[in-house]
């Protein structure tokens, strides 16, 4: 497959909710890594005589009941809720890959693999989420790694499905029989067949686990209270919705544009990439 | 048809074997020393010694699994550090409301789901097909919590139609208890409607395009009998299939809705193990959980089975 980036993302462009799904997510990660620099109200800042202020000049997104600023909450908390989420979808999309390819190319390894991945997946996500934070401690790192063990299963069924397809294909025969050793045909055969339903993943792992880090925060068992991310935000602040509901309502709506952005962005990944894949993925 | 049957009894089997394992391996390596939870710091060493032999807890780890499976196999999931209760009692108390709000969110989901996929599928491409299909993405984008504590505000603190929070007295009347979920199983009706459509498109786009369907039309069939009789009734098996096992990760799935809405679920009796480090339970419940949602994954595949012909291998 020639897989060439500018002509892709040309194409990508040319679909209007696409492109406003990348210019949203754009300005969300420059935001987010310029954080110090666009919000310069430091985010933990209290401030007892501005409690709950509605959005004004001063504030823009209005204050919690701290008196913190709302708007530099969001954005400084986006460089916890992205890095959590960002970190979690390369993971569990590398784990994810390897396992599926393994088990989709290596016959005799493909059952072992696959009923771990079913019992792995019998578990609801969140609930195997909170099983693990539990387990390992909760922190930021584990709140990865917990998210990790449980999207790496979903990647390893997709991946491994295609991988299916691609090994039946006629040109692997092919360099088989030209005697090129398994590890370079996965590697440089097999694998970059495999880049779109893989692309497709990475968005919507992203997408689906800023929303599980934000459940997990919010039942109060993901990452520690003081950090914040969009998830702390919204339970720290939920018993004072319905006396100042900017506290709940912009938090949460930074979570669905991020994660609607990204989800829309991986959809037109999905259908402009390499169809011949498209049914697998 | 038997071998088919077999063969997934036994996939089935190996699947709550492996799961039985994570459970029990998870929980072991969180609760570290299960003795020293169990008599506290006061403990002596002889204490320790004498209750490890009692519980085998001296012997090897896969021995100790072994115990323990055939304990779970009796039906014993333990006792509760924290509620001094059988975990299965615990587990059954918490069963009605999480089985009820599953059922209630999945009707609600297969409501929207199902009108909106099919109306996708027939207007491939136009407005209205981009229209459900933008709500389906919004709906897998909307975090549950935020949604329960946005309906609250509207529907049970301003308009008082709903109780903000609970459950209702375990003597209250049946639809008290039923009113108290309207609230939850929407949020969850709502945000599982987006899969439902997207599966319903995908499913009813297969089967628009079979030959049978272009026969049907070109004997002069109408399409509104086309695609609801003939395409629907074939589409369906996948989206039943979807449809149930939303339901079975809806037990213990539902946790953060519970949450928000102060709903005695198995969700929230898990979250509240995990706060207090009640492990009994978690193990417990989680085990019950994954097993619930293999044997329903295996209940359909046999209504596979039986109802598709198509399925002999």
């Amino acid at each position: 497959m020639n897989f060439k980036l500018p002509r892709t993302l040309r194409q990508l462009m040319h679909r209007r909710t696409v492109l406003l799904s990348m210019i949203v997510l754009l300005v969300i990660a420059v935001l987010a890594i310029g954080a110090p620099l666009f919000a310069s109200a430091d985010p933990n800042d209290t401030a007892v005589l501005d409690r709950l202020k509605p959005p004004s000049m001063a504030h823009l997104l209005g204050t919690d009941e701290l008196g913190r600023d709302m708007y530099s909450r969001i954005v400084h908390g986006a460089r916890y809720s992205l890095s959590i989420a960002g970190l979690t979808a390369l993971g569990s999309v590398v784990f994810g890959t390897l396992l599926g390819l393994v088990a989709g190319f290596f016959r005799r390894l493909d059952a072992p693999i696959m009923r771990v991945v079913d019992a792995m997946m019998s578990f609801p996500d969140i609930l195997l989420a909170i099983a693990l934070v539990a387990i390992l401690g909760a922190s930021l790192g584990n709140v990865v790694l917990a998210l990790v063990l449980v999207y790496t299963p979903r990647v390893a069924r997709v991946v491994r499905a295609s991988t299916l397809v691609v090994r039946e294909l006629l040109f692997i025969e092919a360099v088989r029989a030209l005697g090129v050793r398994t590890s370079r045909i996965l590697w440089r055969h097999v694998l970059p067949n495999l880049m779109s339903p893989i692309l497709v993943q990475v968005s919507f792992i992203f997408a689906y686990a800023i929303l599980a880090e934000a459940g997990l925060s919010f039942l109060g068992v993901g990452v520690p209270p003081e950090i914040p991310t969009w998830g702390t935000m919204v339970a720290g602040s939920q018993q004072y919705a319905d006396r100042a509901f900017w506290v709940v309502l912009f938090p949460g709506l930074a979570i669905i544009f991020t994660a609607l952005s990204l989800q829309l962005v991986g959809d037109g990944v999905r259908d402009l990439l390499d169809p011949k894949l498209k049914k697998a993925a | 048809m038997f071998r088919f049957l077999a063969s997934r009894f036994a996939g089935m089997l190996v699947v709550l074997a492996i799961v039985a394992v994570l459970v029990f391996v998870l929980t072991r390596a969180a609760s570290g020393d299960p003795v020293s939870v169990l008599l506290g710091d006061q403990a002596t060493a002889a204490d320790i010694a004498r209750v490890q032999v009692e519980y085998g807890l001296d012997k090897p780890l896969p021995v100790q699994f072994g115990y323990w499976l055939r304990e779970v196999l009796n039906g014993n999931l333990g006792t509760s550090i924290f509620l001094q209760r059988p975990v299965t009692q615990a587990l059954w108390e918490r069963a009605e409301p999480t089985t009820l709000l599953s059922l209630m969110a999945v009707a609600i989901a297969a409501l929207i789901g199902l009108p909106c996929g099919i109306a996708s599928a027939v207007f491939r491409g136009r407005w209205i097909d981009q229209f459900f299909t933008g709500i389906a993405m919004l709906g897998a984008s909307i975090p549950s919590f935020w949604l329960g504590i946005v309906l609250i505000q509207i529907f049970a603190v301003s308009f008082g139609w709903f109780p903000v929070s609970g459950y209702g007295a375990p003597d209250a009347p049946l639809t008290e208890r039923l009113h108290a979920l309207i609230l939850p199983a929407a949020v969850l009706g709502l945000l599982n409607s987006a899969l439902i459509i997207r599966f319903t498109r995908a499913s009813m786009l297969d089967v628009l395009g079979e030959d049978y369907v272009r026969t049907a039309r070109s004997k002069g069939l109408d399409e509104g009998t086309v695609v609801l009789k003939h395409a629907l009734r074939n589409a369906l098996v996948p989206i039943v299939t979807v449809l149930g096992l939303t339901a079975a990760l809806m037990i213990g799935g539902a946790v953060v809705t519970e949450t928000v809405f102060g709903l005695p679920g198995v969700g929230s009796l898990v979250v509240n193990a995990v706060l207090r480090r009640d492990y009994p339970v978690i193990q417990g419940a989680l085990l019950v959980i994954a097993a619930i949602y293999v044997l329903i994954n295996f209940a359909i595949d046999l209504l596979y089975a039986v109802v598709d012909p198509r399925v002999k291998v």
